[in-house]
């Protein structure tokens, strides 16, 4: 046990966590634009893959960590807009349909990588970037200013969506259009137009994390997100529909899991109870999901499709 | 007259017996014979599902197999079962259900086929059945072999496993390469990590990043997701040893060596079996000792000879014990 309370524990679990969150962090603020304009996609994690796979091709052919992240959004925005097409325009059930793109994303990204790669080929990742000053402070730095580019973009996303969410008109017409599309119709807001727009954003957003997963780890490989994009889904419940939430969310689930990790490597954690200890992220996310749903709503229209006149 | 018949059915005779000797004996399945493969990972995924695909093709290559079937990336039981019924259905000669999760699935669908062979792996069990092969690695060999040599090459004394589920051909390689490790160095740190999951390669990054942040110098791993922690030892300079494909390729500066199983070695006797007539109700084993095991090193790495030395060594003892 004493190995636990040394800081070369703590380093390493906090590191760790903050990789782990990453991709669940841009995939659920994607998720979370569009579910406050009340559209549920369930297919995040198939936009995901086929990120992941874009990024992982393009870096694979250039060497281009930033163009394959590019590439990751590109296909993120388009397969936003499909979703879009899907739920707003066709006004198909959600649920459904969000299965369908993530179907859709995880059979095409093993096809293209079947096809065009074959065996696994690994390729360039983020460069490290050491923030001046910061990365020098004993252990803080190693834990939190010694990460890729990528990482603190990340990051810093989340006060922009706070601020765009809570202290822009576009924000305000978000949130309108979740909670009384109705309304926000009769001022003159184009309902569908906004819902549009957060889809691009969150299938963007979500491309990123597919992108950002594939770059970190220089490989790609069939199901590389794991489910990772439902993880994002549920995250957004956990963050109550909220940027610093799902924030909050996705380092909670992302330090369990390195926790574990760690117990496990210093066996800490015995092998026989290795299965459970690998539940405790989704165990700690479902109990956090059920205080959340005691304290908050979700958006009063999230998953009713929106008809002018109804 | 009667001496031209004579020599004449004398000579039918001969014609026979010789036609009969070159149609027989050493030749093993052949174009005609099918075999399809039901496996839980992708076909290239350098590990598991590689492994069987890749000897399955070396034997159509040979001439022994004619037309090979694969769906793979079946880790769900039931759409697994679905393709093993309809491989039977459509007459395939041998129906391989590479996956131990598929076992009880086998069980029901064999009796339904009793003139189709199936072969199931990695597992010893053949449910009684005669129409069922069982097949399984004695991974834990090579493990062991590798294990030795990177004790040798650590020079912290400290060696990381990445492992997925605690279970099966796993199992028995992370016990045997922990093994190796503390035959050849008593007071090496071994710490092994199972991710629970075959398929989470972000864990499996994470879990080598623990290792190594722990001091592992050397490590290994097993299972499809294990090229996130292979990536992870490149970027760390850390040295890797691989199992069930050859992994060099994935790093080709750390890669030591592989465990690379040759199922093909089986997998004939197993076509020559169904042949004859005999479609299942036996077990194999792929060994050091048959061939079925095979270590492949990474020429590109520079591996000291003394090192080679303790790994080939380790090998023949198990090809002596048999």
């Amino acid at each position: 046990m004493s190995e636990v309370l040394t800081t070369a524990f703590l380093v390493g679990v906090v590191a760790s966590a903050i990789r782990l969150a990453v991709p669940l962090l841009l995939a659920s603020l994607g998720e979370t634009f569009g579910q406050r304009s009340g559209v549920l996609n369930l297919g995040v994690d198939g936009i995901m893959l086929l990120g992941a796979f874009t990024s992982y091709y393009t870096v694979l052919k250039t060497g281009n960590v930033w163009l394959g992240l590019l590439a990751g959004a590109v296909v993120g925005f388009v397969l936003g807009i499909a979703s879009a097409v899907i739920a707003v325009t066709l006004k198909a059930e959600q649920g459904i349909s969000g299965i369908g793109i993530y179907l859709f994303g995880l059979g095409m990204s093993d096809l293209l990588f079947q096809k065009l790669v074959g065996t696994p080929i690994p390729i360039d990742t983020f460069p490290i970037v050491h923030i001046p000053l910061l990365a020098d402070i004993p252990y803080i730095g190693e834990m939190f200013f010694q990460h890729s580019l990528a990482i603190y973009l990340a990051f810093a996303s989340i006060p922009v969506a706070t601020f765009v969410i809570n202290r822009t008109t576009f924000g305000m017409n978000i949130r309108a259009v979740g909670e009384h599309p109705e309304a926000a119709d009769t001022l003159g807001v184009s309902v569908a137009g906004v819902r549009y727009a957060t889809q691009m954003i969150g299938g963007t957003l979500a491309g990123i994390a597919g992108g950002v997963l594939a770059i970190t780890l220089g490989i790609f490989q069939q199901n590389l997100t794991n489910a990772a994009g439902f993880i994002a889904i549920a995250l957004v419940y956990f963050g109550a529909w909220r940027p610093i939430g799902i924030m909050l969310g996705s380092l909670l689930f992302g330090f369990v899991n390195a926790l574990v990790l760690e117990l496990k490597t210093l066996e800490i954690i015995p092998r026989d109870l290795s299965n459970l200890a690998s539940m405790a992220p989704a165990i700690i996310t479902i109990l956090a999901l059920v205080f959340v749903a005691r304290r908050f709503r979700a958006p009063s229209a999230l998953t009713k499709p929106f008809t002018r006149g109804r | 007259m009667r001496k031209r018949n004579i020599a004449i059915v004398v000579l039918m005779v001969v014609v026979a017996l010789v036609g009969a000797g070159c149609g027989g004996g050493d030749d093993v399945g052949g174009e005609d014979f099918k075999v399809a493969i039901v496996a839980p990972s992708a076909s290239n995924d350098l590990a598991f599902t590689q492994s069987m695909v890749e000897a399955v093709n070396r034997l159509k290559d040979d001439g022994v197999v004619g037309e090979v079937a694969v769906t793979d990336n079946t880790f769900v039981v039931e759409d697994a079962a679905v393709a093993i019924r309809e491989y039977a259905t459509d007459g395939y000669d041998l129906v391989i259900a590479h996956g131990s999760q598929y076992g009880g699935s086998l069980q029901e669908i064999a009796p339904d086929f009793p003139e189709t062979a199936f072969a199931w792996g990695t597992a010893a069990d053949t449910f009684g059945l005669d129409n069922v092969y069982a097949y399984e690695a004695a991974s834990e060999q090579g493990g062991e072999v590798m294990g030795m040599m990177a004790a040798a090459l650590s020079s912290a004394g400290n060696v990381g496993i990445v492992g997925p589920i605690e279970v099966g051909d796993a199992k028995l390689y992370v016990d045997g390469f922990k093994a190796g490790v503390l035959k050849q160095n008593p007071s090496a740190t071994v710490n092994v990590n199972y991710i629970d999951s075959f398929s989470d390669v972000a864990l499996a990054s994470e879990a080598a990043q623990s290792l190594i942040g722990n001091g592992a110098d050397v490590m290994s791993g097993t299972a499809q997701m294990v090229v996130g922690a292979v990536g992870v030892a490149k970027e760390k300079g850390v040295l890797w040893f691989g199992t069930q494909a050859n992994q060099t390729s994935l790093a080709p500066d750390i890669v030591v060596a592989s465990q690379v199983y040759h199922w093909e070695h089986i997998l004939r006797d197993m076509i020559g079996k169904i042949g004859d007539g005999s479609l299942g109700g036996e077990t194999y084993k792929i060994t050091f000792a048959n061939d079925g095991l095979v270590i492949e090193y990474n020429d590109g790495f520079d591996l000291p000879d003394d090192v080679k030395q303790i790994g080939e060594d380790a090998i023949k003892a198990f090809k002596d014990a048999g």
